[in-house]
């Protein structure tokens, strides 16, 4: 991440992401795969770290083996040519959602993993960090689903939504995006139109 | 990493940071008020600088109608037109929070001897 002033003159903090470069893969069709998709590939993989089966795949796409698949759903099937994987899809101003895979924190107690407020540190209190009562009485009787409890947190995908594209930088090949995402430095996200906001007229 | 050094480095002013802690300077920022804009100066001493490259802030202290005002800026906000410099000071440390504590003309002065 990085800040970034926009027009107003307003410090931004964005997230640089590296979005050119993938390479078409493969096109799914209803008639062959049941839907309408496409498969891409990112990032260089070494070819003695890839099983033979999707080397094959990757030679059939005239394309070298890649570190990362993904496929995306298609409303219609599509034809070879009027896919455009170019980065220029996406405008400035645009709101995008990011999935991406979070860093994994371990074991956590529901201070850090569910906001609770803990108890006093002080005047003989002995409990400072536990979850505390968990329900009522026989009424209902048993533990509502959802009760936040220590556990596992982290290290799944999460989805951002709503995030604006800053700046397309077409010559880097990069998207400059509003705000955090989730995932380490260097880690792969997926970036898509925002579900829940207009899509922009097209340019 | 690259990319991002060089995404901070084409907002760099190559014009900013000549001024020192201790310094008397005159900030101008640029105010946008409706669809108008102007200048308006904030002048005081710097009594510290922050940070490195584009999240550089600089802070400048001054004594307005008796009450200590301290405002923070970015080095390389194009919100700052411009930064004058009224009298340079001598600071022997990099930060001039025992400022705070002065009241009067002490406040508004820094005068430090060089050993």
């Amino acid at each position: 991440m990085t800040r970034v002033y926009d027009d107003k003159g307003k410090a931004m903090p964005v997230t640089v992401i590296e979005a050119g470069g993938n390479t078409l893969l493969q096109i799914k069709t209803k008639e062959k795969d049941g839907y309408s998709g496409i498969q891409v590939g990112f990032d260089k993989q070494k070819e003695s770290r890839i099983g033979k089966a999707m080397l094959g795949h990757f030679g059939k796409a005239g394309s070298e083996p890649k570190k990362r698949v993904a496929e995306f759903r298609l409303k219609e099937d599509a034809g070879a040519d009027s896919i455009d994987l170019k980065l220029t899809g996406f405008q400035a101003g645009q709101f995008v959602d990011v999935v991406g895979h979070s860093k994994g924190k371990g074991f956590q107690g529901v201070i850090k993993k569910h906001n609770f407020d803990g108890q006093g540190a002080s005047h003989g209190s002995m409990m400072h960090r536990r979850n505390g009562a968990i329900g009522n009485r026989s009424t209902p009787g048993r533990v509502w689903k959802n009760m936040g409890m220590p556990g596992h947190m982290g290290d799944r995908n999460v989805t951002v939504q709503n995030l604006k594209v800053l700046q397309v930088r077409e010559a880097d090949n990069v998207l400059l995006i509003t705000g955090a995402v989730p995932g380490p430095n260097g880690g792969y996200v997926v970036i898509r139109p925002a579900k829940k906001r207009p899509a922009p007229a097209a340019a | 990493m690259n990319i991002i050094n060089a995404i901070e480095k084409e907002q760099l002013k190559d014009n900013a940071a000549k001024f020192k802690v201790g310094d008397s300077v005159r900030v101008h920022t640029r105010v946008i008020e409706g669809d108008k804009e102007r200048i308006q100066i904030f002048t005081g001493i710097v009594i510290g600088r922050k940070g490195t490259g584009v999240n550089e802030n600089f802070t400048v202290r001054r004594i307005s109608y008796g009450e200590g005002v301290e405002r923070v800026f970015p080095l390389h906000s194009p919100r700052i037109a411009k930064i004058e410099v009224e009298k340079a000071g001598v600071a022997r440390r990099a930060k001039l929070t025992y400022l705070r504590e002065r009241k009067g003309k002490q406040a508004m002065a820094v005068r430090e001897q060089r050993a």
